[in-house]
């Protein structure tokens, strides 16, 4: 690739997240991805194929490339949430490489939350998991927009057309229960390079795109909310430079669009106030722009003076967020530490604005393979999923999360430990 | 570069995404602080750190970690770039912290203040008691880096526990820490060495000249080209020659490789680091070599 085609060409970036794990064969087909694109360098590879033959291993081991942390190497685990990046003349991909194990849940929440697509492994010998249905459970609970189901190790089945098909539709029947958007089957061998960047010879009777292909092609520009316009106000600029007249008057209110397409002109409200006014300009990072829309990060100036602070929201008149202090939400805990209880106080960060909260009532506790809901459930544990009822001391700006992933998802706080401890996803609010 | 169907190019939601990432951490702590160095990461990042508050000045001070071992091209282009933003520049001093006992030089060949960095990194975070520090890393430079988050705990000790990081969704970061503790934030994270280079040809960025073709002394070691200064501790076994080379990284000129090139221009050079097949790090970082986990282990001591 020259460096031409690189930066001539106006190239977007497609964010997917990987769920399986190691015995899926999820690490090898990262490093077949890098490695067939060949976003795997020399020196990456002789590392590789080094510590491969020093294990006895029969193939050099792709998996190697992803596991990063001395513990993950040693015992031949993924820890943690990984971002690996490659690039085709088309597109830069940024991958989440999450663990599939079940005590890993909150990271392939955390990889989700900001995939475009989720890529979910079936071993062909075994068939739907568990945790396969854990996976696409979570994958549309975060709703990223795009699901492929790789089949792996098809060269293990004789690369044969009946299994691959009980497989689509075991999955599909389960999907079914779930709302998933768009649905991509593949089937593939990772160790073998069948159907990852070029179509396979072995499974003539395929006639979908290589997994490759579709990343490249899959078409993520309507994913974005451009419809209701939401601005977080994250940052107020002002000069203060008394000996340039011009900046002496200058308040900006910076941030990024959540979502919509704002524009100079545009009349609109501010959050809490209630006040409106209209937008004078839009600074850009690289000057003044005639429009602003996700994921900008751009400067509004407005032709009122309304006392305004980070954490308020900038939207429009007759399409405005939700102002709410309750909230209902499914979370997703995520620290050994404590359990999520009724009655325990958190914070909560949502959108630019931190406020405390209180756990009201915990309405269920949901079963991630079987969707079962125990309404007797008295807290959740680590890794577990439920809905649950917060009072936050302030009100909130929020949409539903399926409405906009930005301004319907929030993180909990734990103030005694500092830590993060919950992801949420907001289902209602008043 | 506005389109009617309000796509980005990769560079443009890059720039977004570290803008928010700063202007956030900007909002959030009481006294951040920029690690510039002078090299093209750290001055991608003081470019973005102008976006995101223009027209107001840049709200935080940068700092520079200076092993003494410098290349003096770097530090003039450090000094007259803090000059020309009106900025203020801390400069935190290995040799200080050697000269005041906190830290023992190495000995030998190899000798590198590469590692005794950290105490002076540490002590200076203590000393200003910054609670951010803004770094250029990326997570396609190396595998431990690859798991770290955005915005990075560290504890009192400024210890990195990569098993115990705090999930990171969204765009929302978590910056609450006590008194004493601090955060790294690497808004760079999701770029890559490509996207650095094509965003200074974009922005039009000024470099220090050495990372560009030019002729100097150099010798051969593990495989490496050093420059022949008087920090390398160029052995008699080491003969020194003159090459036509460029820098590809710039860290502590004592372990920090160059390599053999014509490439004169910004054009020439992304060029060639389009078509190179080994990585930065690999190519031109002697402290990356020393194991499998070299890296992991000098970060959870609370290096960068």
């Amino acid at each position: 690739m020259s460096a031409q085609t690189q930066t001539a060409k106006q190239m977007d970036i497609l964010r997917f997240a990987t769920a399986g794990s190691v015995d899926d064969g999820k690490s090898t087909l990262i490093g077949r991805l890098l490695f067939d694109s060949k976003s795997i360098f020399e020196d990456q590879l002789e590392s590789v194929e080094r510590t491969s033959a020093d294990r006895g291993e029969e193939y050099t081991n792709l998996a190697l490339l992803t596991d990063g942390l001395r513990a993950e190497r040693e015992q031949g685990i993924t820890i943690d949430v990984a971002y690996r990046y490659f690039a085709t003349p088309r597109r830069k991909f940024i991958i989440a490489d999450t663990p599939g194990h079940i005590q890993y849940t909150r990271n392939m929440v955390t990889g989700a939350s900001t995939a475009d697509l989720a890529i979910i492994l079936v071993d062909a010998r075994k068939g739907i998991l568990e945790q396969s249905r854990r996976h696409a459970f979570l994958t549309t609970l975060l709703k990223v927009p795009h699901l492929v189901v790789a089949v792996n190790k098809m060269d293990l089945v004789d690369y044969d057309q009946g299994v691959y098909e009980r497989i689509v539709d075991e999955f599909t029947a389960f999907a079914s229960k779930l709302e998933v958007s768009d649905l991509t089957f593949i089937p593939l061998s990772a160790l073998h390079g069948d159907n990852v960047v070029e179509r396979s010879v072995n499974m003539p009777w395929f006639e979908g795109p290589s997994l490759l292909h579709h990343l490249e092609h899959v078409h993520i520009a309507s994913d974005r909310n451009l419809i209701d316009v939401r601005f977080p106000v994250q940052y107020v600029i002002r000069p203060h430079a008394s000996t340039d007249h011009d900046l002496h008057d200058y308040r900006g209110y910076a941030g990024q669009v959540a979502g919509g397409v704002l524009k100079p002109g545009d009349e609109v409200v501010h959050l809490p106030s209630g006040l409106t006014t209209t937008i004078t300009h839009i600074d850009g990072p690289n000057g003044p722009v005639e429009q602003a829309h996700p994921p900008m990060s751009v400067t509004l100036r407005l032709a009122d003076e309304i006392d305004i602070s980070r954490g308020d929201m900038i939207a429009r008149p007759n399409n405005r967020p939700e102002s709410a202090q309750d909230i209902d939400a499914m979370v997703c805990w995520m620290t050994p530490d404590r359990r999520l209880t009724p009655r325990m106080r958190v914070v909560l960060k949502h959108t630019t604005r931190t406020a405390k909260a209180m756990v009201k009532s915990l309405n269920y506790r949901l079963d991630v393979n079987t969707l079962h809901r125990d309404e007797d459930a008295d807290g959740l544990d680590v890794n577990e999923i439920g809905r649950i009822a917060l009072r936050v001391t302030q009100p909130l700006f929020v949409d539903d999360y399926g409405r906009n992933r930005l301004t319907g998802g929030f993180i909990l706080i734990d103030e005694a430990t500092n830590n993060t401890v919950a992801a949420g996803m907001i289902i209602g609010a008043r | 570069m506005q389109r009617s169907d309000y796509l980005l190019s990769q560079l443009d939601v890059l720039e977004a995404e570290s803008i928010q990432i700063i202007r956030e951490v900007a909002a959030e702590f009481e006294r951040p602080v920029l690690l510039f160095s002078g090299g093209k990461d750290s001055i991608v990042m003081l470019r973005l750190a102008q976006k995101a508050f223009a027209p107001a000045p840049i709200p935080f001070p940068v700092m520079h970690v200076d092993t003494g071992h410098n290349f003096p091209e770097v530090i003039e282009y450090r000094d007259r770039r803090v000059a020309e933003l009106g900025l203020r520049l801390v400069v935190a001093s290995v040799q200080e912290s050697i000269d005041q006992g906190r830290v023992q030089e190495e000995t030998g060949r190899r000798a590198s203040r590469n590692r005794l960095q950290t105490v002076t990194l540490l002590d200076a975070i203590e000393e200003h008691r910054f609670d951010a520090a803004f770094g250029g890393a990326r997570r396609d430079e190396e595998k431990a880096r690859a798991k770290e988050r955005v915005v990075s705990f560290r504890d009192e000790f400024g210890q990195w526990d990569p098993k115990n990081q705090r999930p990171e969704l969204w765009n929302l970061y978590n910056t609450r820490i006590r008194q004493g503790e601090h955060v790294r934030v690497f808004p760079l994270s999701n770029w890559t060495e490509l996207d650095i280079w094509d965003y200074i040809r974009r922005e039009e960025l000024e470099l220090p000249p050495i990372y560009f073709a030019h002729t100097r002394q150099v010798f051969e070691r593990d495989g490496m080209l050093l420059a022949d200064i008087s920090y390398a501790n160029r052995g008699d076994d080491e003969p020194a020659f003159e090459a036509t080379v460029r820098y590809r990284t710039v860290g502590d000129a004592s372990c920090t490789g160059a390599v053999k090139s014509a490439a004169g221009t910004l054009d020439e050079v992304i060029e060639e680091i389009a078509a190179t097949r080994i990585t930065e790090r690999g190519q031109t970082r002697a402290d990356d070599r020393a194991s499998e986990a070299a890296m992991e282990d000098r970060k959870k001591e609370g290096y960068f």
